[in-house]
């Protein structure tokens, strides 16, 4: 999900710009040297699952998982995710440059949101709980990023107000689906490295 | 899928210094994205263009590319013209459309689409490893240069990676449906390939530890400057000032 080029006010730009820059910046600070290619390998595992097509209906949607990757990643999710952006921008123009920040921060803030949610669940012995809470951080990831997209929308101009809806109604299937896949990873991932889940740290 | 398909070629933009290229194609979007003035953006769409046809590349497949950006641009002007408050230019039943709803989305496609032509003009034509090295020499923190040289490198490996395990999903008769057990196979596969990179990452580390990793990132090939990117220099220096006098005579 990303807002695309020339849409947005430069108070808005500017804004979404220096809180990422925030994230980046703390989240390159707590990677320690040797984690680089832990956090730089699952990254590119997140960016390809991204590109995976799965079908909902008579359309196919791809996935998101910003929501998982905040769970695997923990802060080094907003250098991840400005990273996979700049090149998503620079392979097929997905997003752009001047949207790179705003970008980074609808997916990043969810995410580390359901780092702190969850990450300790995913911790306990119970699998009813994981899978709960695999789900939440599914449909919390997804929500709050169509939120925050629609906010970022409505900040450059009322016009924009009937966009941010549509923003939000058309994620909603999407939510629901990338709650169900998240809980799943979580299964496969708990019954087999279970240190994966809980942040690089 | 992924593929560096506009990088390669011997057109004067690929020829230019990636370290300034980098810095063009962020100085200009900026400039594109904050102003609103007819003539800057006008300019700026034509200075793109030219910039994508100076470099020679694949006009079909630049055509595709600006296609896919431009369908989130079509849903705005679904809606735009109806919801920016205005002069009503006409109404078709109860939809009023205004003249300044269509000025707003008229802008936002002209913003939008130079902006990605002048990525593909200034970082498509470069590749990735050439602008890895750019983005160290421009004083980005090693770490983050790693990351970004890292994470696209294994990114063809994981894709591979997933094609073998789709692979062994289709010989088996897998069929992709809206159902609960393809979303199962689905999310086992993504586990999977989670699971499989975690590992590989032990070895990964392993393997730079023996090349002497020390969390340095060393540049191999030193570019300097050449006529061309000077001249380049001087160019690019008069038409941002150009466009900055436009913006500034607007505005005051």
């Amino acid at each position: 999900m990303h807002i695309s080029e020339g849409v947005l006010s430069a108070p808005a730009l500017i804004g979404g710009a220096s809180a990422a820059a925030a994230g980046i910046g703390f989240g390159i600070k707590k990677i320690k040297d040797e984690d680089l290619p832990k956090v730089a390998v699952l990254s590119s595992a997140l960016f390809v699952a991204s590109l995976i097509h799965i079908p909902l209906g008579p359309a196919s949607v791809h996935l998101i998982l910003n929501g998982l990757a905040g769970l695997i990643l923990g802060w080094s999710v907003f250098p991840a995710l400005f990273l996979a952006l700049l090149l998503q921008a620079i392979l097929f123009q997905f997003g752009g440059l001047t949207t790179l920040g705003v970008n980074t921060l609808t997916m990043g803030l969810p995410a580390i949101l359901c780092f702190y949610l969850f990450s300790k669940s995913m911790r306990s012995k119970s699998d009813v709980l994981a899978i709960i809470s695999g789900f939440l951080t599914g449909v919390l990831g997804v929500f709050l990023a169509s939120i925050l997209v629609a906010l970022f929308l409505v900040t450059t101009g009322e016009a924009f107000l009937n966009v941010a809806k549509l923003v939000i109604i058309a994620h909603i299937p999407v939510m629901i689906l990338e709650g169900i896949i998240t809980s799943f990873i979580i299964v496969v991932i708990k019954k087999i490295r279970p240190e994966i889940l809980g942040g690089v740290e | 899928m992924i593929e560096e398909r506009f990088s390669k070629g011997d057109s004067i933009i690929h020829k230019l210094d990636p370290r300034i290229k980098i810095i063009y194609a962020f100085l200009f979007s900026i400039i594109m994205a904050v102003s609103a003035n007819p003539l800057v953006l006008t300019s700026g769409f034509v200075f793109s263009l030219a910039l994508v046809f100076l470099a020679r590349l694949e006009f079909k497949e630049i055509l595709k590319r600006l296609f896919l950006v431009n369908i989130f641009i079509l849903l705005l002007w679904l809606i735009l013209p109806l919801s920016v408050p205005g002069k009503l230019l006409f109404s078709i039943w109860k939809l009023h459309i205004t003249q300044e709803g269509i000025i707003y989305a008229f802008q936002i496609t002209v913003r939008c689409n130079t902006i990605v032509l002048a990525i593909i003009a200034f970082l498509s034509t470069s590749s990735i490893l050439n602008l890895t090295y750019a983005l160290k020499s421009l004083r980005i923190p090693d770490k983050m240069v790693y990351l970004f040289f890292l994470i696209y490198r294994y990114i063809f490996t994981l894709l591979k990676e997933y094609r073998r395990l789709e692979n062994a999903l289709k010989i088996r008769g897998f069929i992709p449906k809206t159902s609960l057990q393809t979303y199962r196979v689905y999310a086992y596969l993504t586990g999977t390939l989670l699971i499989r990179s975690y590992d590989r990452a032990e070895q990964i580390y392993r393997a730079m530890l023996c090349r002497g990793f020390t969390g340095k990132f060393w540049v191999l090939n030193k570019n300097s400057f050449k006529k061309t990117d000077i001249l380049s220099i001087g160019i690019f220096g008069i038409y941002i000032t150009l466009l900055l006098f436009l913006q500034w005579m607007k505005s005051s």
